[in-house]
Order: structure tokens, then sequence, then C-alpha cells
């Protein structure tokens, strides 16, 4: 028996309410054309033994990330996580609600973000940050939203070289507004987005090590924004490459949001991830997301609470900076403990062995007829043009056991002149053996 | 100099055609403490019933109307590291912004000290 608390004339009286015709009519932001128009088709009810059955045969279909040659990245990274981790993130004291309505009582929670808001300050050198966001691409659209509310002005200028799901999360969230300028894909290096900031120009959005793998100058794209009286938002994928690139805050970045997935979380088919969102103390105000504040209880002992909640959907209704009033809360944790086993100089270990591993790969690529490299600079990512389309390729190598990388194509079907175009990574996981066998396949298939 | 009260607790005191705007001490005292003030924008014009400023307590976030039409002229920045100003001395150094009206005869739809003391009893 189904429990529906509205009747059919309570329904009408509400819809009646709030000016809409049906409760279709409440989801016309979705295009008609990702409605589902046929059912859905799905088998009858089985028993449990067959459906785990049918499950085992579905996951003997997956090619698991560890088991061969893995050059995956583009926006997430295969990296260690220690097995601690996972044992501590299921200990039975952070098992308290992830978002807690009553938070002072969840003082371990709070806590926790707390540290988690400390380590992402210090990593991207910024002021404050938010207890975490959904993911990079949804705190990207954030950071514009925040942009515009801060400067009063309309014109948001993303680079080419900002993750194309990351535009499109933007471009979603602002309605493919006209004031929208999508600079196009820039896979052999620095943009020219410095020409297209103007005095109606509210932020320039700019990722760096950017989607191709190329090192951007923030410190020049910082200068070039705020002489317009705009403002530099940074775009981070690779949270690890912090750990060895100059933090985007130090350079005058004026809000930073990052993935944090490579820290701490696995790949899991693409997510749940967490979204990391730093910026300047004067903006405090206007950044969406829950916050947590240190401050002493009426004994002056020390505890933590949900600080400026005003900002926040549950007090300040449709005026809020943002629809956000949760956070990623585990992935967070798993964030912050696998922070805090690695600590600063450990930080900067793996940062180094990445890019140490990504410079070996980068060699090899090097000395392989029919591959060229894009990169003059690159932390543990890089750009190839092949001889030969690189889909293809890519699917020849995966049925030999090898993921070889990212064609361009996937990302940027519209583009056909990158349709050579492959994006490679490569981290402390990343072993010899995989290189060699990367490279002898790819010299088989563009002979 | 007059001074007017809109029904919204907010009041206007003319000085030739510049309104300086802020909340009544009513409206402080029903707030309480006072964390912070948003402020509008220098030059922004405003239609009477815009919402023009921000006025945040520690639980609430009330917004300001305009009480009148017109212009920003300027802005109380004291407020951005004072915002105890506005619990202390509403109507004082606690106001929030001018505006150089553009119709000066809305102060007319407007309520004097005694009415707004009814309207709020």
């Amino acid at each position: 028996m189904r429990y529906l608390p509205h009747s059919d004339a309570e329904r009408k009286e509400m819809l009646q309410a709030i000016g809409a015709s049906s409760v279709d009519d409440l989801f016309r932001a979705v295009p008609a054309s990702l409605y589902q128009e046929h059912s859905l088709e799905l088998p009858d009810h089985q028993p449990e033994f067959m459906v785990e059955a049918h499950m085992r045969a579905l996951s003997q279909k997956n090619h698991v990330a560890g088991s061969g040659p893995f050059f995956i990245g583009a926006g997430a990274y295969r990296h260690h996580v220690p097995a601690s981790v996972d044992h501590l993130i299921q200990r039975s004291e952070f098992l308290t609600a992830y978002t807690p309505y009553q938070p002072e009582i969840s003082q371990g929670t709070l806590q926790m973000l707390f540290e988690f808001q400390t380590q992402v300050a210090h990593l991207t050198g910024m002021e404050v940050t938010n207890a975490s966001m959904y993911d990079g691409s949804t705190a990207t659209a954030e950071a514009v939203l925040m942009a515009r509310r801060l400067t009063r002005r309309d014109k948001i200028v993303l680079s080419g070289g900002v993750h194309p799901q990351y535009r499109d999360v933007v471009r979603t969230y602002l309605g493919d507004s006209d004031a929208l300028v999508c600079l196009k894909a820039s896979p052999e290096g620095q943009g020219d987005i410095t020409d297209h900031i103007d005095d109606k120009t509210a932020a320039i959005v700019v990722q760096t090590p950017d989607f191709y793998g190329h090192l951007r100058d923030v410190k020049k794209l910082a200068d070039a924004a705020h002489a317009h009286g705009a403002l530099l938002i940074v775009v981070v994928t690779e949270i690890v490459s912090l750990g060895l690139i100059e933090a985007p805050g130090a350079l005058g970045a004026d809000i930073v949001v990052a993935e944090g997935q490579s820290i701490g979380n696995p790949l899991t088919y693409g997510g749940p991830y967490v979204g990391l969102m730093a910026t300047r103390s004067k903006f405090i105000r206007q950044m969406p997301g829950r916050l947590c504040g240190e401050t002493v209880d009426a004994a002056g002992r020390r505890g933590y609470v949900l600080t400026l909640s005003t900002r926040e959907q549950h007090i300040r209704r449709e005026k809020a900076t943002s629809n956000i009033c949760t956070n990623s809360g585990l992935c967070a944790l798993a964030f912050s403990i696998h922070m805090s086993l690695l600590g600063e100089a450990g930080l900067k270990r793996l940062a180094r062995l990445n890019h140490a591993r990504a410079c070996e790969l980068a060699n090899a690529l090097e000395k392989i007829s029919g591959v060229e490299l894009l990169n003059s600079t690159f932390f543990n990512e890089m750009s190839v043009r092949l001889s030969k389309p690189a889909a293809p390729i890519v699917e020849e190598l995966a049925a030999k056991g090898i993921l070889a990388g990212v064609p361009v194509s996937r990302l940027e079907p519209d583009q056909p002149q990158y349709a050579n175009l492959m994006v490679l990574a490569a981290t402390e996981l990343t072993s010899d053996q995989d290189i060699a066998g990367l490279c002898a396949a790819l010299e088989e298939a563009l002979a | 100099m007059t001074t007017k009260f809109s029904p919204d607790h907010e009041y206007v005191r003319l000085e030739g055609d510049a309104g300086t705007i802020g909340i009544s001490i009513y409206a402080q005292e029903q707030l309480g403490d006072i964390v912070f003030v948003e402020l509008p924008a220098l030059g922004a014009t405003f239609s009477k019933g815009d919402e023009t400023a921000v006025v945040e307590s520690v639980k609430a976030a009330s917004e300001i109307y305009a009480p009148v039409s017109g212009t920003v002229i300027e802005i109380n920045e004291a407020l951005n590291g004072d915002p105890g100003l506005v619990n202390t001395d509403s109507e004082g150094s606690g106001w929030i912004y001018k505006l150089k009206l553009s119709d000066a005869s809305e102060m007319d739809g407007l309520m004097d000290a005694q009415a707004y003391a009814a309207h709020t009893n």
C-alpha cells in the first residue's frame, strides 16, 4: 500500500498557490529531449540468489582499473588510497548524520569538517573554505554565480582549457546566458583569455593544470582580471598537483575550486566525489555551502559550530547564496584522513613522484613514431597528437587490456580537428612496465 | 528636516532632495544583534519597494526595501566594520544608505513618527 498524504484537491490548491498548472509544470527546466518517453521495461522480480548471479555476471564485464596499464585521467585520477582510510571512515564515531540539522551535537563531525577546511585552505593558499561541495564541476558553477554576486556584473569568460564537462555544467547552471563566453578548446597551450576581459566581466575561469595538462600563468591572469575589476576563478581537477605547484591563492586567485577525489577517494565509476571551494575572507558572505567554525562554549572550552548560516537556504530561502545546503561529508572525511596521513612532506613527495612518473611517460611517448607530445609544461597529465584518430586506437588497446587515455573526441565531439588527440595521465601507481606495455601497443597500432 | 517611516520599518530622513535611510529603533530591537549589513551599490537606482540592502542578525537575514524611489548617493561604509551601529544608534550613526529622491511626493505616502508609533503598537 502506498501512503500518499496529499489528496487531489490539496495538490490542486498547492499548485494554484504557486501558479503552476500541473506537477509536470514544476519540471519545465528539464529539456523535453531528456524525458523518458517509453517504459523502462524492467524484468520481473527475481529470487535474491538469481539477482546476485546476474550482478556477478555484469561485474565480470568490467575492466578493473588496477588490472593492467591505466593512463586515464581527464578529471578523475587513480591513486593509491591507504587501507587505513577506508577503515577509519567506517568507525562508528563518524556514523552521525552526514548533514547534521542540529549540528552542535555532532562535535566529531564538525571538528572533522573544520580540519578539512583548514587543509583545503592551506592547499589552495586561501583564507576561507567551505565544508565541501558535490564535486569540482558544480563547485565551478557555484564559483561563477558567486563572482556575479560579488562584482554585480554578468559576463563570465570560460577558458578553453577548462574541463569540457565542467564547462557544460556551468552552461547548465547559467541557462546558456549571452553573458557566458566559452572560449574554444585550446589543446596546444595558452589561450587568449586575457583579450576577452572587459569592464563588464565578473570573472574569468581558468583551469591549471588545464584539461590538456598545460600549466597556466595564474599570476598573469590574476593581474589581467584585476585590472578590469574582474575576479579570477582557478579550477584544479588534480588536487595532488598543489603539492608541487604554487598555491593559486598565493598568485592572486580570488576563488579556487577543485575536485578533491585524488586524495582519499577511489575512482568508483565517477562518483561520489568531493568539490573544494576556497576564497578570500572578504568574500565569505557570498560563498555558498556549509561553513564550520571554531569557538568556545560558556565554560571557555573549545567547540565547533556551523557558522554564517544566514547565507544558506534553510534560513535565507530563495535569497540564499546557493540551493546547496549539504556537502560531500563522507568523501571529505576520506580526503581529510588521507591528507592527515600524508602530511605536508608526504603530499610533496607524492606530487614529485607523480610528476616523475609523468616525465617517464612523456619521454617514452616522444620516442614513438606517430606520437607528438603537445605539452611544454605538465604535472602528471599530457596531450598527444597521434598519426591516426585516437578513439579507435584507444578501443584497440583496451581490447588488449591497456587503458591508454581519453580520446579528446569523447569530450569535444563537435571538433573534428581534435580527432587525433588523446589525454594521458600517470600517477604514483604507473610502473615502468605499464609505460613499456602502452608504448609497445601504441607502436603496433600506429604502424 | 523630516523623518518618515514605511510599514516595513525603514525610516527616511529628508534633507533637501537627499533621504537618509535606515531601519527604525523598533525594527533593530525585533531583529536582535546585527552581525552584518549588505549595502547597496553606489549609483544604483531603485523604485519604491525594491530590495536595496540586507540586515543580518545571528539567526535571520532581513531585506531592506526602498521606502521611496531614487539613486544611491552614499552608503554607510562604517557598517562594514561595525554593523552593531544599527543596534546602538539605528536612526543616527547606524544609517544604511542615502538616496537622491526622484519623486519627493512619495514622502507623503509614508508615516510620521506618531503614526509609525501607532503602527508598531
